[in-house]
């Protein structure tokens, strides 16, 4: 019963494919101002079957990003691909996981798991039974008739992650998935995304803002610099896995975060910075005595 | 009283309540002994539940019969005393007038037909709405350039009282029959066009990129993600449309028809028949009613995601 579905899930990630790489990316978008630079010069790349995380300042672009390689938005100069072929648009290789959950309300948690199968044209007893494996191994075969209303927010994005893996996709996207939940919540989809990802070695491209999920995840983390966003530092995680919830009181780990840490306030205050001289606020250097604004904040 | 005596009353039911949750102890104690009361204190505890929690609709059916009583009163006193108050009763039928019509109406094959010949042009002309107003909002909110090119014109329309149609109506339909169904179609078109629109316009994008990333095309799109989005706001839509349906058939029946409710209200005012008048107009209500509670019925059934 199990490896039916396993297979469905691991068809293209049991044979060490999802290789992502993004070369010379940006984005802009026009206004009316003119064109605005979202992204810029930007390299990115995925190893199949490895853990990748990008963090960043909030608009900093880390969504674009993950969008133009789910094949939302088309880059504007620069390629992405998987596997080496050109990414043209949304296709059920690439399994991405919402902020927002984004389950289909109309249909059940067990019809929700079964859509990217039935869109595969598989028949419904077959989907119907390797959807119920999925669900058992996120442990919520007792909510398979249940709508998505009914169910907590972890809950939920358990059942967007195991959607998102049904059709066997290459590469994994998740962007920001656990920023709605709650600290204990989230920290159990940790443990949950990291055991799926290990059991169904699939690559993995996971946006968060939080410094220490991304850490705790990943084997690398590519950290982002303010508005245009381009890769300021690329960062090995060198912590050994299986990894436990005390690793994070570790010396390595609390190495690794300060390092992430000063990275990222750099570039959060260089885009606030930037936020208040556009503002105007000519006042403001007189209130504060002199001081400069980074030395305040 | 002494006051132990009134201390010991509130207990009691307290005491009664939980006897109901040992029961299955003192079974498993006494097994050979299978007395009813038990049985009966789970019924009772059962039926006590119930009304704990059906209790507030209790009260709000209970308040809606008594204001309906009420209303029956007043409308009794009003006309027996023939009130004139600015507004006048003197020639309104009394509630026992118009119960006495009620029972001779079903007797008389006549007045059925009339309804009967009513809630066909609604379900024709309302039924036509639905099946044209709802793919023609779909397509629209889906594709701009149809938006485009349809939105304009439904906007010229879509403010002209179905009443207003009654002689264009006439002039364009061979028969009457068909000039009223049409009348009826026009009321209840444009607000299921307007809410099935507005219900697409309302449609979460993440959605959309979430099934896109799944793997579904246009079609599968349109059929999984749109139609079921938009449904709840193509039931308001139904909902509202087959209040104006009536609205519209009534006056259309009183101006150029020959049969049904509306008509039959019409002609008891040419007739004398008062009382006739308010048995229509009750009619006209209820039949409202029921469409309405069927509607929502319908909804309930195709969309039962949004049970609680």
């Amino acid at each position: 019963m199990n490896q039916i579905a396993l297979n469905t899930a691991e068809t293209s990630a049991g044979k060490g494919k999802g290789r992502i790489d993004v070369r010379n990316f940006s984005l802009s978008y026009e206004t009316i101002d003119g064109s605005v630079e979202a992204v810029s010069d930007t390299q990115i790349h995925v190893n199949p079957g490895e853990f990748v995380s990008i963090v960043g300042p909030s608009g900093c672009g880390k969504s674009t990003l993950l969008n133009a390689v789910a094949g939302f938005l088309k880059p504007t100069t620069g390629i992405v691909t998987v596997d080496g072929e050109a990414v043209k648009g949304p296709s059920a290789d690439r399994g991405m996981v919402f902020q927002q959950y984004s389950l289909f309300p109309w249909k059940t948690v067990r019809e929700n798991v079964e859509f990217g199968m039935k869109m595969r044209g598989m028949d419904r007893s077959k989907r119907e039974r390797a959807a119920r494996t999925l669900l058992g191994l996120a442990g919520l075969e007792a909510f398979e008739k249940h709508y998505p209303d009914r169910l907590s927010g972890g809950m939920k994005q358990r059942v967007g992650i195991v959607r998102a893996l049904a059709t066997g996709p290459k590469v994994l996207l998740l962007d920001e998935p656990f920023g709605a939940l709650d600290a204990q919540t989230r920290v159990i989809m940790q443990q949950i995304l990291t055991n799926m990802w290990q059991r169904l070695k699939i690559s993995v491209l996971f946006v968060t803002h939080d410094i220490d999920e991304a850490i705790f995840l990943s084997d690398r983390v590519y950290c982002m610099t303010a508005r245009p966003g381009s890769i300021k530092a690329e960062i090995p995680i060198p912590l050994e896995r299986p990894r436990q919830q005390s690793m994070m009181m570790s010396s390595e780990f609390l190495g690794l975060r300060r390092g992430l840490m000063s990275l990222i306030r750099e570039e959060s205050l260089k885009a606030m910075g930037g936020e208040i001289t556009d503002l105007g606020m000519q006042g403001l250097s007189i209130e504060l005595n002199g001081q400069s604004l980074a030395d305040v904040l | 009283m002494s006051s132990p005596a009134l201390a010991r009353d509130p207990v009691e039911p307290n005491l009664v309540e939980s006897t109901t949750v040992v029961p299955p102890k003192i079974e498993a104690k006494q097994p050979t002994i299978t007395t009813p009361s038990p049985q009966g204190a789970a019924i009772g505890a059962l039926a006590a539940r119930w009304y704990r929690l059906n209790k507030d609709k209790l009260q709000a059916t209970l308040i809606g019969t008594l204001s309906l009583v009420a209303f029956l009163i007043a409308w009794h006193l009003l006309t027996k005393y023939r009130v004139v108050f600015f507004v006048r009763f003197t020639n309104v039928p009394s509630p026992l007038a118009v119960y006495d019509s009620f029972t001779r109406a079903i007797h008389d094959p006549k007045f059925f037909l009339h309804v009967a010949l009513s809630c066909r042009r609604i379900l024709v002309g309302f039924s036509l709405a639905a099946v044209v107003a709802i793919p023609l909002g779909l397509v629209m909110g889906r594709f701009k350039r149809i938006h485009e090119m349809v939105f304009p014109v439904a906007e010229v329309l879509r403010p002209i009282p179905a009443i207003a149609w009654v002689p264009m109506a006439i002039m364009l339909w061979p028969t009457n029959e068909q000039s009223i169904v049409f009348i009826t179609f026009l009321g209840s078109f444009f607000p299921i066009l307007v809410n099935t629109l507005h219900g697409m316009s309302l449609v979460d994008p993440v959605l959309v990129r979430a099934a896109r990333c799944l793997g579904a095309r246009e079609a599968s799109i349109f059929r999984e993600v749109y139609f079921p989005a938009s449904l709840p706001h193509i039931f308001t839509g139904l909902t509202v449309g087959m209040g104006v349906a009536w609205v519209s058939l009534i006056a259309a029946e009183m101006i150029s028809g020959q049969y049904g409710i509306g008509y039959f209200t019409w002609e008891a005012y040419s007739l004398v028949q008062y009382p006739d008048i308010a048995l229509g107009m009750i009619a006209i209500g209820l039949l409202g009613l029921a469409s309405s509670l069927l509607i929502r019925a319908m909804g309930r059934f195709v969309m039962p995601w949004g049970r609680t």
